[in-house]
């Protein structure tokens, strides 16, 4: 076995010191009736060449390659530059464990400082965390930080949330004695104001609202934040596609309080939807001493010189244990770095027209779908997805995926009662004659 | 060569430099949303040229430790050798370009990976059912106590109470806490391990579950976890096991056969994914037949040939995050598991075993051992041997670094005063310990003969020791142009 690094002599020896005449002999505490009397099976243990070709073939059986994508959902398709593969594929960023000794982690500590920086930045707030899971359980850890700093546990959830977002934040506050009640959205697809009237009141902790929606459609904060007001209700913002914040408005500039999402928009691939790379960041210092998980900060050594180190861990399960603000320990600390790396790639400039070509392309797309009849069911205003509507929509789906087109995502995989409704989303990646192709064959399906 | 300082990305910025390289635009460029939704400009991300970035991430790297580099004794963290294949098959296309609303039809082979390694893992722990979604251990733990909860208010009461050992790991309250429980700590005893004794003084209707760790943060095994279970179950109460240490068990015993009704493992820890400076992770949870209903949805079926997700589960717990979890992590721990088989698992346990054993055997008559029950897979050390000198166990730690070593885990697990909780892991050769064993026993005679020397520690890192209280204290977290 190649990794293993003992030799027979040296496993002699070893059992010679340790005063035991067999390997055995080191299990005898385990009482007799604990060891498994069944022999642990699985096949043959496979050479380095037959794991390849069991591996190649498996990923044959996915047909992703040959189809033309317009995905998105909370997962999205951009150009990963090679330069983010190429550094983070580096053994010093892979293999360490969590930077504990901050002496010798000086590079995921600064890479994180780094990637804490431009997610605050590009977010618009002060603060951020070393990372959550995904978008889902940071929305659920927003809407958490929202209930320990109010004391409410009342919430209101936009019912334009990612539903996979909303499914996690039901599992996560069942039992906690958290309630929350949906807004509705109106024809525009953003947030009902008549049904926001409704249901506010000074009573509601937080308030959790996602932009763009999931049916991509971007949201008007500056209303809902004047209906708050000096309230003590917390508005949170959601983003599930990062990427438009190199051209849309950052949250902060209505006042959000806090922002969580996903950032696999920024170097991560889809990857059946993970790894992702969860983020939470506010504003508020008072907020600070209840953010979950890990946060880096930066500090002098002793020589005065500048050195970065995990901080504010008064607040984590490893001191505060049933009272921590969260239970999180490992995060997504490898994707952290990828996404400040991405960042640095496309940087200030190329961040901007990577948001502008998605912004355009979607656009494109809608007018051209508008053109040939289909109905587009929101008229509020898209960053690079939105939501058509055919008589049925996985009929649709599916004679397009006949023609190797996977046209989106059917909203009846997660709204039962909707069977007209697509998601289709267009990213830099999506070409216009690949557009083209699939407006036509929309044409042809309608 | 390291760099003495390495500038943050930002300060490397000036107006102008790019590093990117995208296609001109196909389309019509035109104003399609109205200007006020627009922001001005973006503010705070650098600018600077592909060079650097590889200059500046390179630098970065090199002042990480990594176990690539060399030992890193971790106890509870279960540091061993990352394969570089593992990074191979993960890295197929087939899988990164996979979308998880893909039809699926067209992800036969993400659903049948998934599938695939669930069997392995129930092959392994004999737990009938397991779910891969959770994304880390502490996820894990959570995911698994929402089981147990959800089971028990199906038999009409959730209960109220989990019971933990003193030696846990802070997630293991932290988890049941968030599941809704009330925490109540057990002592674990002075052989180091629980007695059936103990728990059944803390039983009653209230207590919904004990978590423990096996083998436990000491590294001893609980010997008496079949009679724990046992007891139990004749309460009422389900038994939690947190499989962290699941390195020392492997071909050995199977958490299931013990009466164990939910257990975490940590692919991250004992299959060899990375840690990647903290994650990504994944924490898969096996489960007794019971809990079938209450998996977290959606649940892979296999019906004739093909994978479907089963998503219609009324009783489920739900969704525990977005998508299919840490799918690439799943990867690695396959191809991991099939190129050890049973034969190759059972013999990383024994050596794990044996490493650790011989460390023990090795630096216990320098360090104080605080239980001398015998331990499987790590050692656990007090500050009872240096204490007197005026050291600290972090001295000791930061000593190491000096020698080019990872140090252990410290002050960690807390029943043990000033703890040096050492995990070697089957992937170091004699040599290596050899050369830890030494290094542990000079620095004890530094500690003793210039004990100034430990506490100024470590003289040779890229960073002298840091301040971790002014850091706390001035919490400053991003990279502000005007102060610098």
């Amino acid at each position: 076995m190649r990794y293993f690094p003992n030799s027979e002599n040296s496993v002699k020896a070893m059992l010679k010191s340790v005063g035991v005449k067999s390997v055995e002999e080191l299990f005898s505490s385990i009482p007799p009736s604990n060891l498994t009397k069944d022999k642990v099976d699985y096949g043959k243990p496979l050479s380095e060449p037959d794991i390849i070709e069991f591996f190649k073939k498996l990923e044959g059986e996915n047909k992703v390659k040959d189809y033309k994508l317009f995905l998105g959902g909370g997962s999205y398709f951009h150009h990963i530059p090679e330069v983010v593969n190429y550094l983070s594929m580096k053994g010093e960023f892979v293999t360490p464990y969590t930077p504990y000794q901050p002496e010798v982690s000086q590079g995921t500590l600064q890479a994180t400082f780094e990637y804490q920086t431009m997610i605050s930045n590009l977010t618009g707030m002060e603060f951020s965390n070393a990372s959550l899971y995904d978008g889902a359980t940071a929305a659920a850890e927003g809407l958490l930080l929202a209930w320990r700093v109010t004391r409410k546990n009342k919430f209101l959830i936009a019912k334009s949330l990612h539903p996979e977002y909303i499914s996690t934040i039901k599992t996560y506050i069942k039992n906690l004695n958290i309630e929350f009640d949906f807004i509705d959205y109106d024809e525009d697809g953003r947030v009902s104001k008549d049904d926001f009237n409704k249901k506010f009141n000074e009573e509601i902790g937080g308030i959790l609202i996602q932009s763009p929606n999931f049916f991509g459609i971007i949201e008007d904060y500056k209303w809902i934040k004047d209906k708050i007001g000096e309230s003590k209700t917390l508005l949170i913002s959601v983003i599930a596609e990062t990427l438009s914040l190199g051209i849309l408005k950052p949250p902060s500039e209505f006042g959000t309080d806090v922002v969580v999402g996903d950032a696999q928009s920024f170097g991560l691939y889809p990857y059946f939807g993970g790894p992702t790379l969860g983020f939470i960041t506010t504003s508020n210092k008072k907020f600070l001493w209840e953010m979950p998980g890990r946060i880096v900060g930066e500090t002098v050594d002793a020589e005065g010189k500048r050195g970065f180190v995990l901080t504010l861990s008064t607040r984590e399960q490893h001191i505060r244990r049933e009272r921590a603000t969260s239970n999180i320990c490992s995060n997504q600390a490898w994707c952290v770095i990828r996404a400040a790396i991405f960042l640095s790639v496309y940087g200030k400039k190329g961040l901007r027209e990577l948001a502008k070509q998605n912004l355009i392309k979607a656009n494109y797309a809608k007018k051209r779908i508008k053109e040939i009849g289909i109905k587009i069911r929101f008229n509020g205003p898209i960053f690079n997805e939105f939501v058509i509507e055919t008589e049925n929509a996985e009929e649709t789906h599916r004679k397009l995926l006949d023609k190797k087109i996977v046209a989106g995502i059917p909203l009846r995989w997660f709204y039962p009662e909707d069977e007209k409704g697509i998601l289709l989303t267009f990213t830099e990646v999506n070409k216009k004659a690949e557009i083209d192709e699939l407006v036509k064959a929309l044409e042809e399906n309608k | 060569m390291i760099k003495d300082r390495e500038p943050l990305i930002f300060e490397l910025t000036e107006e102008g430099k790019s590093g990117f390289s995208i296609p001109e635009l196909d389309v019509e460029e035109k104003d399609h949303i109205p200007e006020e939704l627009l922001r001005k400009e973006l503010k705070g991300l650098p600018e600077v040229s592909e060079v650097e970035i590889v200059r500046h991430y390179t630098a970065l790297a090199h002042y990480n430790y990594s176990v690539d580099e060399g030992f890193y004794p971790l106890g509870s963290c279960t540091m061993k050798y990352n394969p570089k294949i593992n990074e191979k098959t993960a890295g197929l296309e087939g899988f990164l370009l996979s979308h998880p609303y893909s039809p699926y039809e067209l992800v036969q082979g993400n659903l049948k990976l998934i599938k695939t390694l669930e069997n392995i893992l129930s092959e392994l722990t004999g737990f009938p059912f397991f779910t891969l979604y959770p994304s880390a251990g502490a996820h894990g733990e959570l995911a698994g106590m929402l089981m147990i909860r959800k089971k028990l208010e199906l038999r009409g009461n959730p209960r109220k109470i989990v019971l933990i050992p003193d030696s846990a790991h802070g997630t293991n309250p932290a988890s049941s806490h968030f599941a809704g429980y009330d925490v109540k700590e057990i002592p674990s005893g002075k052989e180091g391990y629980l007695k059936v004794e103990t728990v059944k003084e803390y039983l009653n209707e209230d207590i919904a579950a004990l978590m423990m760790t096996n083998p436990n943060t000491l590294g001893v095994y609980e010997r008496e976890i079949k009679e724990i279970a046992e007891t139990l179950h004749k309460n009422g109460s389900y038994l939690y096991m947190d499989g962290a240490n699941f390195n020392a068990l492997m071909g050995y015993v199977k958490p299931a056969e013990l009466g164990v009704d939910v257990l975490h493992l940590n692919l991250h820890k004992t299959f060899s994914t990375p840690h990647g400076g903290g994650g990504p992770g994944a924490g898969p949870v096996g489960v007794a037949k019971e809990f079938e209903e209450v998996l977290p949805i959606p649940v892979i079926k296999e019906m004739d040939g093909k994978y479907l997700p089963d998503f219609n589960r009324p009783n489920s717990i739900g969704k525990i995050r977005s998508f299919y979890g840490n799918f690439g992590v799943l990867i690695k721990a396959l191809t991991y598991l099939l190129e050890m088989g049973a034969d190759g698992l059972k013999k990383a346990t024994e050596f794990a075993v044996l490493n650790a054993n011989y460390i023990r055997e090795n630096l216990k008559s320098t360090y104080e051992l605080p239980y001398k029950t015998r331990t499987l897979h790590e050692v656990v050390f007090s500050e009872d041997s240096f204490k007197k000198y005026g050291v600290k166990t972090v001295d000791i730690a930061k000593r190491l670094l000096d020698y080019g070593i990872h140090p252990p885990t410290v002050y960690f697990p807390l029943i043990v005063h000033g703890a040096l909780m050492i995990e070697p892991t089957e992937t170091e050769s004699k040599k290596t310990l050899d050369i830890f064993i030494e290094t542990m026993k000079k620095i004890h005679k530094e500690a003793e003969t210039n004990p100034e020397l430990l506490k100024e520690a470590p003289h040779f890192t890229p960073v002298r020791r840091l301040n971790e209280v002014l850091a706390a204290k001035k919490p400053k977290l991003k990279y502000k142009e005007e102060e610098e």
